[in-house]
């Protein structure tokens, strides 16, 4: 068994390259803006899932909070754009760096909690930033901000008349964060994580740091959380406290690892294929602001996954694989 | 076994509350030895094995390890001076593989994962684990999770190996097995402190018996000598069966 193994890891990267060139070829298809958009977001939140994953799936800290990492990246790239004149790249980068920050200040006192304490403190967290921006004056308060329109270009990341770019930064986002896990799954924070996820305590007599374990979790996972902020607040080029750092972003972001497997490499890819269109279309073919049918659906698609499937749809392609390694 | 030992425990008392679990307790462990740690239910064996695993300071004393104080050291830090330990309830890692479980204790001194996962599997070889590397840890057997808290720790290369009650509740069979597999540790140069209960599996294979009674040092030598002490006998057994073996 031991042998075959760097085998099935460059296995792995093949079919991730396959698949990346499958949905790269898409638009060629699908003409459709409204579908297009259905498909920016699914890989937004592929992208998005995959960072949550990290820290919630294979480290096992279950953040619900995640929206505050979402929201400061939308925001730090925003300001800096519209007050500054800075680049969102540089924005995006800086919003990135400044959620890591925050994560590990964050991080100190509440990876002392555990379990269902740690969970609340997330998101009372994510709560307070919600209010905190929501009455700051100077990043626009309750009524937003406007993204200054500077016409479409690449340099300042604005495309008023095609959503193709977006969908191309979504789709190198996801195949980026997808690479990261995979790198990561078989480096020494990889194992570490699990590690802690299972067992914190039979961790720490195999030398095992748990704390800074989280912490490096934390901070990988609110980086690329946010980056994909800054990329939500340029497709949608305005933004305001509801629109990017409300709890509906931190549900957002865990359920497409629950549904498709949580803490596996394909299981927040799966989920998002499988529960943005769902909930866009829901949203648009039962009409009204659809607000809580997506919602009554989620909870549907939880229930029956926890039912039936608690280890994510994920684990319906594994038995074939034990088969395999079996032989 | 000329040169210091490679644990001592000097004046070690620890209390939970008003509760006094181990009171000044000096005991210690020679390089190459298998020292086996007896005594009956409530003893202190657990809280003094805990200690020296550095799950928490003691209130009292210090804990010497290889030429160092490591009293305050944590469980981590012992892990890497060379310090490793087995859970009396077994702690495997269920969500991952048995030789992902390993490679978790490699990982401590391998420079890489690669190299991790090589030690992995010569010490699953070692251990009998072989054959199982691929399986889930929530699939093996009670004896099979066992030796997997033995190789977990083994692979993190320890120069002194904890064990708790690694060979209760076995059959017989199995703890047969199990002390051939704590001998063989020996020959490969680990030192083993053995926390058991039953003293018909440990005697014949420890080089020397400490036994703990009310959280003090009752008896300690030879295995042979220990079990004839009538102390020991009493405590283990109460005062009629002294009056009878006398």
């Amino acid at each position: 068994m031991p042998t075959d193994f760097p085998e099935r890891r460059r296995r792995l990267l093949f079919v991730a390259a396959a698949l990346v060139v499958m949905v790269a070829a898409l638009p060629l298809f699908v003409r459709d803006v409204y579908v297009q958009n259905i498909l920016v977001l699914t890989l937004m939140y592929a992208a998005l899932s995959q960072s949550w994953n990290i820290l919630s799936g294979y480290c096992g800290q279950i953040s619900l909070g995640h929206a505050l990492y979402f929201g400061l990246g939308a925001y730090t790239s925003t300001i800096l754009f519209t007050k500054f004149g800075v680049l969102p790249w540089f924005g995006m980068l800086g919003g990135g760096i400044l959620s890591a920050l925050i994560a590990l200040a964050l991080g100190y006192p509440c990876f002392r909690l555990r379990g269902h304490y740690f969970v609340i403190a997330t998101i009372v967290i994510a709560e307070t930033a919600y209010l905190l921006f929501l009455n700051w004056d100077w990043a626009g308060a309750a009524l937003g901000i406007n993204m200054r329109v500077r016409g479409d270009s690449w340099v300042t990341f604005q495309f008023a008349r095609s959503k193709l770019p977006y969908f191309y930064f979504a789709l190198g986002l996801a195949a980026l964060t997808w690479l990261v896990t995979w790198a990561l799954e078989e480096s020494k924070w990889g194992y570490w994580w699990r590690a802690v996820k299972d067992n914190p305590e039979a961790a720490e007599s195999l030398g095992v740091v748990v704390f800074h374990s989280k912490m490096a979790a934390a901070a990988v996972s609110a980086f690329f959380t946010a980056i994909g902020g800054s990329f939500y607040a340029q497709f949608v080029s305005y933004i305001d406290p509801d629109s990017v750092m409300s709890f509906h972003f931190s549900l957002l972001m865990a359920l497409p690892a629950v549904l498709g497997g949580i803490g596996t490499l394909w299981g927040p890819a799966l989920g998002a294929a499988i529960l943005i269109p769902l909930t866009e279309l829901t949203r648009s073919y039962v009409g009204g602001s659809g607000k809580g049918i997506d919602l009554i659906v989620y909870g549907a698609l939880v229930m029956i996954i926890a039912l039936a499937r608690p280890e994510g749809l994920i684990s319906l392609f594994a038995p074939r694989r034990r088969a395999r390694v079996g032989k | 076994m000329t040169s210091e030992p490679i644990l001592e425990t000097r004046g070690v008392s620890h209390h939970f509350g008003g509760l006094v679990a181990n009171r000044d307790i000096s005991i210690a462990v020679a390089r190459g030895e298998i020292v086996g740690l007896i005594g009956p239910n409530g003893a202190g064996k657990s809280t003094l094995f805990n200690l020296i695993a550095g799950v928490a300071p003691p209130t009292h004393g210090s804990i010497w390890f290889d030429g160092a104080n490591v009293t305050a050291l944590p469980a981590t830090g012992r892990c890497r001076r060379g310090i490793a330990r087995t859970f009396q309830v077994v702690k495997s890692f269920d969500g991952m593989s048995v030789i992902d479980n390993v490679i978790v204790g490699a990982l401590v001194r391998a420079h890489s994962v690669r190299a991790a996962r090589d030690h992995a599997v010569e010490v699953l070889q070692f251990t009998g684990l072989g054959q199982r590397a691929g399986a889930l840890a929530s699939e093996l057997t009670p004896s099979e999770k066992r030796r997997l808290e033995i190789a977990r720790a083994l692979a993190t290369a320890p120069k002194l190996l904890l064990l708790d009650e690694v060979l209760t509740g076995l059959t017989p069979a199995e703890a047969q097995r199990g002390v051939e597999l704590v001998r063989a540790i020996r020959e490969r140069g680990t030192t083993i402190l053995m926390v058991e209960h039953v003293m018909e599996i440990v005697m014949p294979l420890v080089d020397r018996a400490i036994v703990l009674d009310l959280g003090s040092v009752l008896a300690e030598g030879k295995p042979a000598d220990v079990v004839r002490n009538p102390a020991v006998i009493s405590a283990y057994l109460g005062e009629r069966h002294r009056a009878r073996s006398a």
